[in-house]
């Protein structure tokens, strides 16, 4: 769970363009969207991109985001649990 | 044409240069790709703004050709009217080159809000506060005609105090940005 979140910072670092930002910046239960790192509605679709295209996690329910994108602990626990790749 | 109202200040973007008023405010090695130059030239102002990043390269040239213009400028009642020669084509065929290929298929979001030319006027009306008039041109060359009509409709017809106007071209590496207040 440790390495996965590791991956998953660098990752959200990456595909979000978080200029001056390394993966020790971002605490694991810290809010991602509005406070927190303040990811938009575009760094959300990126999210689910991101869910979709390393993990082989469809999110469909926009509702189910709001709760599994909170933080990179949530994400992390929800990748564990559904992954396909 | 242009000589006919005053133009108030300019600002030129090409050749990784940077001039103000005929001073050159910034410059860097010419071999170095425009993202380098255009993160620099974006450092160099030393504002806190993480959007920036998440620009494509033609909201990149239009924001900087803007911040730098408008530094210590009155902006209020203040107009945009901007044109260029390939739209938003740079990012077109990113977006396109996404998509393609059907067995690996993921576009990318952060892309595709980038391909509108008329998006850069976007990103400087939300960094400036802009809520006036704006419009966005395609032409082959600078159309100085248009352009002056426009700038002067708005400032004869009250629409606006001051006119930001100017060209924003960017495709695969060639870039020139020529702003004017009028």
């Amino acid at each position: 769970m440790t390495a996965l979140k590791e991956e998953l910072k660098r990752q959200i670092i990456e595909v979000l363009n978080l200029e001056d930002i390394t993966p020790a910046d971002i605490q694991d239960e810290e809010v991602l969207f509005g406070e927190g790192l303040g990811l938009d509605s575009i760094d959300a679709l990126e999210l689910i991109v991101l869910m979709d295209k390393t993990y082989g996690i469809k999110l469909s329910d926009p509702k189910k985001g709001r709760d599994i994108f909170q933080s990179v602990e949530t994400m992390a626990a929800y990748i564990s649990e559904n992954r396909t790749k | 044409m242009l000589e006919k109202i005053t133009i108030q200040k300019s600002c030129t973007i090409e050749q990784h240069r940077i001039v103000v008023d005929d001073m050159l405010v910034w410059s860097s090695a010419t071999d170095m790709p425009f993202s380098d130059f255009a993160k620099d030239a974006f450092h160099h102002l030393d504002i806190d703004y993480p959007k920036f990043y998440k620009m494509d390269a033609l909201s990149k040239l239009a924001f900087l050709a803007a911040e730098y213009i408008l530094r210590g400028e009155d902006k209020d009642e203040l107009a945009l009217v901007l044109a260029n020669k390939s739209g938003s084509l740079d990012t077109d065929i990113k977006h396109q080159e996404s998509i393609q290929d059907t067995e690996n298929y993921y576009p990318r979001p952060a892309t595709f809000v980038y391909t509108l030319a008329n998006i850069c006027a976007g990103e400087i009306s939300i960094r400036h506060g802009l809520q006036t008039e704006n419009a966005f041109f395609i032409a082959e060359e600078f159309p100085e005609e248009t352009i002056f009509a426009y700038a002067d409709y708005l400032l004869q017809s009250n629409k606006a105090k001051r006119v930001l106007c100017g060209w924003v071209e960017y495709f695969q590496e060639d870039y020139r940005a020529l702003f004017y207040i009028f």
